[in-house]
């Protein structure tokens, strides 16, 4: 049995096999994503009650809450991915981690976004030296200096490389960057969703939140995979099966 | 040779190399001054308004001639192979590489701190404030110098790495600035300051201990390539 298991994980590990058992994997989680972000949407955009005070600009928060979240998460997952690499020395983690940057760029574009056209109703400003406003930045920035980083390297293997040790820098240096924002300048509401307490927040709000939350995670998950495998062909494109999978995608050398 | 006799060569040399730079060493220091001056003719002559923002300009600007002199840190043992030499070497390579460090902040977060009490006058800088300027400064270039050090390494194999160096640094820059500049603002409007001045020695003496291991993981990349 945990022979078994250990096999099927090292298979996973393996680029070849992760091209051929993330292609149904993908098709599903994105499926599955789509599904469950028209429902919190909809439900959100159209069927949650007012909010008191904002009104209907609150609804911005279906989209913003979950990219907020999932920016953080896909840091640390990029970190978590390139200490794999770096000590079990497991090619597709890099290939992961690499590909999790643009995505992670676009959830805190999308959330500093979101953020301002929230902020311009309710705190009467586009931009404010808050923060959360400025941590999401500065996380902005690090993912950033990530990619610079890869493109910057010649040989993609110490782009790799490098790019993991900076990401672990960067993974220990966050908790500092946001005590020390939140210690200069606070204006953002705290967090309303915490894992410790029951969410002060009406079912009907709540709801379709927890079901955006979890579709942007689906859907994260789907696009990375996707992005791997294209990394996968790119990088692994001398190996035989690489070839010929281009080959049956028309894209011969 | 024993190993404390090791770094004080290691220690000796950098000096004695940075000393025969000296063009290199008077860099970041004219434009340190240069960047505080350039600030009361961009903002305001107003010496009230530069008053308030002293501490902040003078962090801004010793945190750009860091940043300006990181750059060169590696870049030299690199050409000429002896950084290979050093990775090598049966002396902690971590311990070597903080030797480095360590001479980088002697020739310019050092002379930064001592330049700064004359700017801190023509920008108006309470003179209450300026002995704290001066210690945050010490500990807060020391604490960039480590941290650059990794951006550096990080770098150092690439033709034009000065630039892409500060895109990678700039961000993990963030707590020492907000926590030296209020320092100092704190001081200027007598209030408690022992607590940012902690918190700038508890990072200094966190990146002392941690950035030499990613700084030799790093350098091992640019060796290794």
């Amino acid at each position: 049995m945990w022979q078994t298991l250990v096999r099927w994980f090292h298979k996973w590990t393996s680029p070849k096999w992760f091209y051929t058992l993330s292609k149904p994997l993908s098709f599903w989680l994105g499926w599955a994503a789509t599904l469950l972000l028209v429902t919190a949407l909809v439900w959100g955009l159209m069927f949650a009650p007012i909010e008191r005070l904002q009104g209907n600009s609150y609804r911005i928060i279906f989209l913003h809450v979950p990219a907020a979240f999932l920016s953080q998460a896909i840091y640390a997952a990029i970190a978590v991915m390139g200490l794999i690499g770096l000590v079990w020395r497991i090619k597709l983690s890099f290939y992961a981690a690499k590909q999790c940057i643009p995505v992670g760029i676009s959830m805190a574009v999308l959330a500093l976004a979101t953020g301002a056209i929230w902020g311009k109703p309710t705190w009467g400003t586009w931009w404010e030296w808050d923060a959360r406003l400025t941590s999401m930045l500065v996380l902005l920035l690090l993912y950033l200096g990530l990619w610079a980083l890869h493109n910057a390297m010649e040989r993609p293997e110490s782009g790799d490389r490098a790019a993991a040790i900076l990401a672990l820098v960067g993974v220990v240096n966050l908790p500092i960057i946001k005590f020390s924002v939140e210690w200069w300048n606070t204006l953002h509401q705290p967090a309303t969703l915490k894992i410790t307490e029951p969410p002060p927040m009406h079912p009907m709000m709540l709801t379709p939140l927890l079901l955006s939350i979890l579709g942007f995670f689906l859907a994260t998950a789907a696009w990375v995979l996707i992005r791997t495998r294209l990394e996968i062909l790119e990088r692994e494109r001398k190996a035989n099966w690489a070839r010929e999978e281009l080959n049956q995608m028309g894209k011969v050398e | 040779m024993t190993m404390t006799a090791i770094l004080a060569r290691v220690l000796r040399r950098e000096l004695q190399l940075a000393y025969r730079r000296r063009a290199d060493l008077v860099n970041p220091l004219l434009f340190f001054l240069i960047v505080v001056t350039l600030f009361p003719i961009g903002v305001t002559p107003d010496l009230d308004k530069l008053a308030e923002m002293a501490a902040g300009v003078l962090w801004v600007a010793a945190l750009l001639a860091n940043l300006l002199s990181l750059d060169l840190l590696f870049r030299s043992d690199f050409e000429d192979g002896s950084l290979e030499q050093l990775l090598l070497a049966s002396t902690p390579p971590t311990l070597l590489v903080l030797c480095k460090v360590i001479a980088h902040w002697l020739v310019t977060g050092l002379p930064l701190t001592l330049l700064s009490p004359v700017l801190s006058v023509m920008l108006a800088l309470p003179a209450g404030a300026v002995p704290l300027l001066m210690l945050t400064l010490a500990l807060g270039t020391l604490t960039l110098s480590l941290i650059g050090g990794v951006g550096a390494a990080l770098t150092v194999g690439l033709r034009k790495g000065g630039l892409l160096l500060t895109v990678l640094i700039m961000p993990m820059f963030v707590p020492v600035i907000i926590f030296g500049t209020a320092a100092v603002q704190a001081a200027g409007d007598g209030l408690p300051w022992a607590g940012q001045l902690a918190l700038l020695a508890a990072m200094a003496l966190g990146a002392l201990v941690l950035t030499p291991l990613a700084t030799v993981a790093a350098l091992r990349i640019a060796v290794g390539d």
